[in-house]
């Protein structure tokens, strides 16, 4: 009895066991983890990437499979006005609308790490624009910047009397440059001064009471504790908010879409006015392409802030 | 005795007036800059919402109405949306897409923090930067090559094609989030399980993931919260009008002509941001904890 028994038993046991010991198996288990995410990652991330410095190089048109044609695509763009115009006006966009967003994050996040009531409540406010899809809060300040029924005319013109006619936001060049900029840095406070309020929360208090004590005042507490202690953290967050501004899109194409006569296209409001709108695939690949030393920049300038935060973690251990 | 009086006087009065002089530095160090910061933060919402409530004859005469307020609110604009536009169906096509990459990109991005994090091999710590690293690279210079890539796959046109994208920022996002959150889970638990007898899976499943369940809510809200804004990808992958996605629907089909439907634009405006503002104030915690966990990480 025992002994039919045994063998049957043990073969129902092997049935699951094997598919199980494979699960356990760890480098399988490995891989069959890592799959998706890589996969997804690879497909539709690294060989775009590729594809797309390949496409620079070609003459491919919707519709039509190029050749390799060299550096003919990216010469083109070096005798382009518009393709100068552009640079100069993506890295005039980053430079002022982030140096805005971190003055004034930085202020919005000292501000609320004070103590006052209601304060999850107004944290949470602050953080709407950041939530709200970027198109349509747009579409909001298109209607502010109205040339006829501008809500920042009426109050200038009609209720505090400062001007005589309408502010004219988006007909000429310049003003519709800064009222983009306006807008960026509206829709990028909220995530500066959220990021940066928790980096000074992470700040001990001690350090403050050791300075008031050694009678140091509220301005030198804040240049030789806050601001070297938000070094770090101020190092990633102005990584990311610079490559994200450097490449935004939503925006100008929401507001003026490179009007007034292309005086606001950003590299990548370029690249999609030529490379889909136009179908030159090649050219606007090249002007996408031509965003990336920039990039590559942002992103070393990320690694030596990570690697300045590890070097002072180390020196606080010790 | 008087200089005593007189000591308890001073000594009284003393701290009043600095507490008076704290309270009005107070107000216009704290309370005025952070009014100001909110009422501009806030303005251009309100100013949305009054927009899409107010009929034409207030909206294009300033003279005669202020318009900061609404003398006879209407709800045509809205009506006009839902009912003469595709408007409920473009609302349908962007949750079916942030819903289905949002699962999607969680789906792979556990998976791939629990073998980062927890199965630790060779070279794990260069999967996770490499993993990170994808984050860097923003949408604006893929689009193009992205946009041949779904050609090929016959994709183009379809919602599909948007599920499929979008965990390439995502799951970057959610896979280092869930990282941080593994870590925070006791290692004892899952090596009790293992001389329990658990299997890798069973422990993934019954033992990291209900610890896990604030990282994944975190996650979750997020990819929604950016898929649903989502905007380039949208535009140069979708042509067909009843595909599109809200954001990208409002902007190519109904700003028409040369005189912009206002109220329609603005009550479109609200209506999308609508399900992301209700989200996010049902979850303000786990924003603010993801936004500010990924950004230490």
């Amino acid at each position: 009895m025992s002994v039919t028994t045994f063998p049957s038993r043990g073969a129902t046991l092997r049935q699951p066991g094997w598919l199980a010991r494979l699960f356990d198996y760890k480098p399988f288990l490995i891989v069959m983890c890592l799959a998706p995410a890589i996969g997804l990652l690879l497909v539709f991330l690294t060989y775009p990437l590729g594809l797309g410095i390949w496409l620079a190089f070609t003459d491919t048109t919707i519709g039509q499979r190029g050749i390799y044609i060299g550096l003919e695509n990216f010469q083109y763009l070096l005798k382009d006005p518009l393709w100068w115009n552009a640079v100069f006006y993506s890295i005039f966009y980053t430079a002022v609308a982030t140096f805005g967003k971190f003055a004034l994050g930085f202020w919005l996040a000292l501000l609320l790490n004070n103590h006052f009531p209601f304060k999850s409540l107004i944290r949470a406010i602050v953080l709407l624009p950041w939530i709200v899809p970027t198109v349509l809060s747009a579409l909001a300040f298109w209607w502010i910047y109205d040339p006829q029924f501008s809500i920042i005319s009426y109050l200038l013109v009609d209720v505090l009397h400062l001007r005589d006619s309408n502010v004219d936001f988006l007909g000429s060049p310049w003003p519709a440059r800064f009222s983009l900029i306006a807008a960026n840095i509206w829709r990028g406070i909220p995530f500066v001064a959220i990021s940066l309020l928790a980096g000074l929360q992470t700040i001990s208090p001690s350090l403050y009471e050791a300075a008031m004590l050694d009678g140091a005042t509220s301005w030198q507490r804040f240049r030789y504790i806050t601001f070297p202690m938000m070094m770090p953290i101020l190092a990633i967050v102005m990584t990311f908010s610079i490559i994200f501004t450097f490449t935004d899109f939503q925006l100008v194409y929401a507001i003026t879409r490179g009007g007034p006569v292309n005086s606001t296209h950003l590299l990548a409001t370029l690249a999609f006015q030529r490379g889909i709108a136009g179908g030159e695939l090649g050219e606007g690949a090249a002007i996408a392409v031509s965003m990336i030393p920039f990039l590559v920049f942002a992103t070393l300038f990320s690694y030596f802030g990570l690697a300045r935060r590890k070097w002072q973690q180390g020196e606080a251990n010790d | 005795m008087t200089d005593v009086a007189a000591q308890s006087n001073v000594a009284s009065a003393a701290p009043d007036t600095m507490a008076w002089d704290s309270r009005a530095r107070r107000v216009v160090m704290i309370y005025l800059p952070l009014a100001c910061f909110i009422l501009i933060l806030l303005f251009p919402f309100y100013w949305m919402a009054i927009t899409s409530f107010k009929p034409n004859a207030e909206l294009l005469n300033y003279k005669e109405h202020n318009p900061f307020w609404i003398t006879s609110p209407t709800l045509a604009h809205v009506k006009h949306l839902l009912f003469d536009t595709s408007y409920p169906r473009w609302l349908k096509t962007t949750m079916l897409v942030a819903i289905g990459s949002t699962f999607l990109s969680l789906f792979a991005s556990t998976l791939a923090a629990y073998a980062i994090e927890r199965l630790r091999f060779r070279g794990s710590p260069y999967v996770g930067l490499g993993i990170y690293l994808a984050y860097l690279v923003p949408p604006s210079i893929l689009f193009i090559p992205l946009a041949t890539v779904i050609v090929q796959f016959g994709l183009f046109d379809s919602p599909l094609a948007l599920i499929l994208v979008y965990p390439t920022f995502l799951v970057p996002f959610c896979t280092w989030l869930l990282i941080g959150y593994f870590k925070s889970i006791p290692y004892e638990l899952e090596e009790c399980a293992l001389v329990d007898g658990a299997t890798r899976l069973q422990i993934l499943w019954r033992i990291t993931l209900p610890l896990a369940v604030p990282g994944l809510i975190s996650a979750g809200i997020f990819s929604f919260t950016l898929s649903w804004n989502e905007f380039i990808y949208a535009l140069a992958f979708i042509q067909s009008g009843a595909n599109k996605t809200v954001p990208v629907a409002i902007l190519t089909e109904l700003v028409t002509g040369d005189v912009y439907q206002w109220g329609a634009l603005m009550a479109g405006s609200l209506l999308g941001s609508l399900p992301v503002a209700l989200f996010y104030s049902l979850f303000v915690d786990y924003y603010v904890s993801s936004l500010t966990g990924a950004v230490k990480e």
